[in-house]
């Protein structure tokens, strides 16, 4: 079923496409071949492909419950945060959050993941920051 | 000798004491991936790439680093197959048959060090191989035109699904989703935006590395999010690891083991699309036929340790052969390789032996030296390692994470391509649970605007005449390998995956 769906999907992935090609502008001055042609290529093949699945499933895949979703969904979440806000609080404290909410979903207990959290923040600032010199988000404190 | 004196500027080149450095990091580094259950050759390689490029490194001592990472990942595979019982990496999933009964004999020790010895014999020969077999396909392949380019590049991705994935039809599906992600941004022949959607930051297209480190690295934190194991497997179990040397007698008993199957390897891996997996594989399968009189091959053979080692080191060593010389890379590291390379402005293939002699043979060289290390750290050392394994991967896992963000973000210093980041990693996770392999993908993104420009650049020189594309003998023949390699693994390739999955845990790993 997971295919079927995936397949259709594919498909309107593949439609999409193919529409998205035909509104591209082409400029008088063109080759031969056009800014469409390789992409109309590629959403024929995807198209196709898309059918194939959808007409011949392979067995369904072991999704995990509703509740380790979430787990997933939450943890994505945390991470666009993350990426958000990283250039305004700096990567010190954004990374020590993130991290320390990573260990904690992954069964360490609260207080140490917030001691985890910290150490990996630390850690890749000191090997990334001070010894390689990369630049990383600076936030309002300097770090 | 005309090889031999390059490769003695190669020395030279390698020989400085920051590119020995670069290449003991990325040995010590490498095997410590491989070793950990979850990180591979490819997302060892990926986290690293950022790395290499924020410290600005130049082309040759950024390929030092990460092939030494290659070569060191396919080592550290091993040690959790022995000890554990759980493939550190797919290519490692042969040594566990052998390996962890030995182990669990009481002669980890000697499984351990017979399987360095069987890597590094693995891994020499292949790089001698790569010496003499890449400037042949060279020669062969100055003789192609933009035709054959396209033809080969068609080649590339019929023939790269068929191994690593059981339906023919989801590799198409992953090729032309890397090549249709390839075309976003402004078109280079005609100056026109396509697919950008308005939005600036695709102007420039999708910054292959961005798809890299999310669908390799990011998608793994997924998978372990989902399954949440994230205690350490080796908690539990203590083995001992007994005397660290094999003996004479054994390495003996298992040399001409390792020289047939070096060979084996090094095909498999020189071959489109087979990649060190199915070297070791294959390697493992002929040696238990060839030799395996007494039926004592699965109960901790020495022979079955060293047979899978030696195989899948050489296929490493054999996939940098295309990679290198025709610019279309064998394997999904190589893949990866070959983004080192584009993000570098080196492009790969023919003209790189020309105009670039210290690059290829500096990276030779380095080939060389790094085995010698990885022989050197992974006897004496490999107490070292197997205490890594101990790294619980809740704690892992996230640092992998992090590292991943914060190189992504020294390059580009954007939160745009955080974002894009992470929807890689779970389209990534929804891709490898829907048995969509990955490395199509990151091909497409990487090959799909050479390719596109190879098409025009064809059918432009014969004034649109698009029959220009099957005109030669050459492309010709380049699509007829193509079909059947893509035809063919429909009847075969369920077999050969079919088995190989019978024989190895659940454990899920991108294919190398």
């Amino acid at each position: 079923m997971s295919d079927r769906i995936f397949g259709a999907f594919g498909l309107l992935l593949a439609l999409f496409y193919a529409w998205a090609t035909l509104q591209i502008e082409e400029s008088f001055l063109s080759d031969e071949v056009g800014p469409k042609t390789f992409p109309l290529v590629i959403a024929v093949i995807l198209g196709l492909s898309s059918a194939v699945i959808a007409l011949r499933p392979d067995e369904n895949p072991v999704w995990p419950p509703l509740s380790r979703l979430a787990e997933i969904g939450a943890a994505v979440v945390v991470m666009i945060l993350y990426a958000e806000f990283l250039p305004e609080v700096g990567f010190v404290i954004a990374t020590a959050l993130a991290a320390a909410y990573l260990t904690w979903r992954l069964g360490t207990r609260p207080l140490q993941s917030l001691l985890v959290g910290v150490c990996t923040s630390v850690g890749i600032y000191v090997i990334f920051h001070l010894v390689l010199g990369l630049s990383l988000a600076r936030g309002p404190l300097g770090f | 000798m005309d090889i031999m004196s390059s490769l003695g500027d190669g020395f030279l080149i390698a020989l400085t004491w920051q590119n020995l450095g670069l290449a003991v990091l990325g040995c010590f580094l490498g095997t410590i991936m491989g070793a950990l259950p979850g990180l591979g050759p490819s997302n060892g390689v990926a986290i690293l790439i950022p790395l290499a490029f924020t410290l600005g490194l130049g082309a040759t001592p950024s390929l030092i680093l990460l092939t030494s990472v290659y070569y060191g990942a396919m080592y550290g595979g091993r040690i959790s197959s022995i000890l554990l019982g759980i493939p550190g990496d797919e290519p490692a999933m042969m040594t566990v048959l052998d390996g962890h009964p030995m182990a669990k004999a009481g002669r980890a020790g000697e499984a351990l060090s017979l399987s360095g010895v069987a890597s590094f014999v693995g891994a020499f020969l292949a790089t001698w191989g790569l010496i003499f077999l890449a400037p042949q396909l060279v020669k062969f392949a100055l003789l192609f035109g933009p035709a054959e380019y396209f033809a080969l590049f068609a080649l590339a991705f019929a023939t790269l699904g068929g191994v690593s994935s059981t339906n023919q039809a989801k590799s198409a599906f992953a090729a032309m989703l890397g090549l249709g992600l390839a075309v976003v941004g402004v078109d280079t022949q005609t100056g026109v935006p396509r697919l950008t959607f308005g939005e600036v930051h695709l102007y420039d297209g999708l910054d292959f590395l961005v798809a890299i480190v999310g669908l390799f690295a990011l998608s793994e934190v997924f998978i372990f999010l989902e399954h949440r194991h994230g205690e350490a497997d080796a908690d539990s179990k203590k083995i001992e690891v007994g005397r660290l040397t094999p003996s004479w007698a054994m390495l003996k008993y298992c040399t001409p083991t390792m020289l047939r199957t070096s060979v084996l390897g090094f095909v498999a891996g020189v071959l489109p699309g087979a990649g060190a997996s199915l070297g070791s594989f294959i390697s493992y399968s002929m040696e238990k036929k060839l030799v395996d009189k007494k039926g004592t091959f699965g109960t901790g053979d020495p022979r079955g340790v060293a047979a899978p080692e030696a195989g899948n080191n050489a296929a490493a060593g054999g996939a940098l052969v295309p990679m290198l010389s025709l610019g279309v890379p064998g394997s999904g590291t190589t893949a990866v390789l070959l983004a080192v390379l584009l993000a570098l402005n080196i492009t790969p293939g023919p003209l790189l032996f020309q105009n670039n002699p210290d690059v290829v043979w500096g990276l030779i060289a380095a080939l060389f030296i790094a085995n010698i290390m990885l022989l050197l750290m992974n006897i004496p050392m490999v107490g070292l390692f197997t205490r890594v394994l101990m790294i619980p991967p809740r704690i892992l896992m996230p640092i992998v994470a992090m590292v991943s963000f914060v190189g992504i973000y020294g390059i580009s210093g954007s939160s745009f391509d955080l974002l894009v980041m992470i929807a890689f990693g779970v389209g990534g996770w929804v891709l490898r649970k829907l048995d969509v392999p990955l490395v199509p993908i990151i091909l497409g993104t990487l090959l799909g605007n050479t390719m596109e420009n190879n098409l025009r650049r064809a059918v432009t020189i014969s004034n649109g005449d698009y029959m220009t594309l099957i005109d030669s003998p050459l492309s010709i023949g380049l699509w007829t390998v193509a079909i059947v390699g893509f035809i063919l693994p429909i009847f075969v390739g369920k077999l050969v995956k079919g088995r190989m999955r019978a024989r190895r845990d659940a454990e899920g790993s991108t294919s190398d």
